[in-house]
């Protein structure tokens, strides 16, 4: 009996990596036609205005607020910290620092991959439920050049907007709690920031961040939507899957590129 | 959703996005004052870095000029060599004293560029001959205990009362006031 089990439970491991092994593999065929069909996104350039309404302008509002809110809060426990050494003045340095390099791009990345990347593999995974690809792959329009390359452009970019936005909202509700409320000097609040923030180093890496976590997300979305199982349950699966995989990805990409980008500088 | 509608919300986004990026470049980033402006490198040889790192500020009067781009020591003198690069509206004189010093007791550690009388300018590339290493607070408290030990007299108490004079260095004036007795004060503890 117990042999049984134990064969069972050995094919069923046999069966997972194939699985996986399968699927890695669909996923890199998936890359290199979705990148072959990136032009075409260019060709339809209404097509690809509508994917960055959809995942752009409609995430705009949550963005805006969550930015506003976490510069608010950031100021809040900063201020708490640093009037312990009576530098409360570097507070602009700090707000402006941990959203540029880090929390404008993350957390922009991680509210993006639930609000549009989710939308998205939604979107694709019905149409494949309903048909709808295989109707257009039979009036001879490919589904890669009509629905998926302008969901992946659309994507990559609102992505980099959307983090600038959030950084940039952050650094404005920093500004009205720690200028407005608590009431530190608007000219040290302001000089201490442009004094530590460099272009290259802090602003184009975050920027650089936000773009790969956009390319990131959207491919992870369109393949999730393409690769659904045909079947409600399928659907909600993938969708789940999106918001999961692109997170996490965003977490380890965000670290890597933190050890290459930042390695030099503060150690 | 008609599509001029679509084209205005997507334009207005892309403009907004692009404000926001313009925003943290010219305002949080100050782009258009220092940095990524062409400029020029000059080097210099120290004793003692203390704790510069990269990056950090190098400043005229106050006044930040340029950034610290290398440090490397020199396997031959052992000196540490930094490597600045100078904004290329600010030139220094052939005499300049480039010094290490922290703005504060905990602040940063910058260069301090103190130019002198000379008429020539120091070239891109060139080698600022006079330096000033960093203050290491350890070597000057290892100094005024010696100094203190030295002018107390009592020469056998000299290396036990140095431990028990760092605790009461809250008060150095008081102390130096009447110097034997606050060694033996600590001494006969």
């Amino acid at each position: 009996m117990s042999a049984t089990t134990l064969a069972s439970a050995l094919r069923r491991l046999g069966a997972g990596t194939l699985d996986s092994v399968e699927r890695l593999g669909f996923a890199a065929r998936f890359s290199v036609a979705v990148l072959t069909h990136l032009p075409a996104a260019f060709r339809r350039l209404q097509l690809t205005l509508r994917e960055i309404y959809f995942s752009g302008v409609l995430s705009l509002v949550i963005i805006l607020v969550s930015g506003l809110f976490v510069g608010m809060v950031l100021a809040l426990q900063g201020y708490d910290v640093l009037s312990r050494y009576g530098a409360n003045e570097s507070l602009g340095i700090l707000v402006a620092l941990s959203l540029v390099r880090e929390l404008g791009p993350v957390v922009a990345g991680l509210l993006f991959a639930s609000r549009a990347g989710s939308a998205v593999t939604a979107e694709i995974g019905l149409m494949k439920t309903t048909e709808q690809l295989s109707a257009m792959e039979m009036m001879a329009v490919d589904p890669l050049a009509r629905v998926v390359a302008p969901r992946f452009v659309g994507g990559i970019v609102s992505m980099p907007l959307l983090a600038a936005l959030f950084s940039t909202l952050g650094v404005f509700g920093a500004y009205l709690v720690g200028v407005r409320l608590i009431g530190i000097d608007s000219g040290a609040f302001w000089g201490n920031m442009q004094a530590a923030v460099d272009f290259r180093y802090d602003i184009f890496n975050g920027f650089i961040k936000s773009v790969v976590f956009g390319v990131a997300v959207s491919a992870i979305a369109v393949f999730e939507g393409y690769n659904a199982r045909p079947t409600a349950e399928g659907v909600s699966t993938a969708t789940t899957r999106t918001v999961v995989a692109s997170s996490l990805s965003i977490l380890a990409l965000d670290f890597v590129l933190t050890v290459f980008m930042f390695r030099g500088v503060g150690v | 959703m008609n599509r001029t509608t679509l084209d205005l919300w997507v334009g207005i986004f892309v403009a907004i996005g692009i404000g926001a990026l313009l925003f943290l470049s010219l305002k949080v980033g100050n782009l258009l004052s220092v940095s990524s402006t062409p400029g020029y490198q000059l080097s210099a040889a120290f004793d003692n870095i203390g704790g510069l790192k990269l990056r950090a500020p190098v400043k005229a009067a106050g006044v930040v000029v340029g950034r610290v781009e290398q440090i490397r020591l020199d396997p031959q003198t052992y000196q540490a060599v930094v490597s600045m690069k100078i904004d290329r509206g600010f030139q220094f004189t052939r005499d300049t004293i480039a010094s290490i010093l922290t703005s504060g007791l905990l602040g940063e550690v910058y260069i301090g560029l103190d130019s002198g009388g000379d008429t020539q300018m120091l070239a891109d590339g060139a080698r600022i001959p006079k330096t000033q290493s960093a203050m290491v607070l350890e070597k000057l408290i290892g100094q005024f205990m010696f100094d203190k030990a030295a002018s107390g007299g009592n020469g056998a108490a000299a290396p036990a009362g140095g431990a028990p004079a760092s605790r009461s260095g809250a008060s150095p004036p008081a102390a130096s006031g009447v110097p034997g007795t606050a060694i033996s004060a600590g001494g006969g503890k």
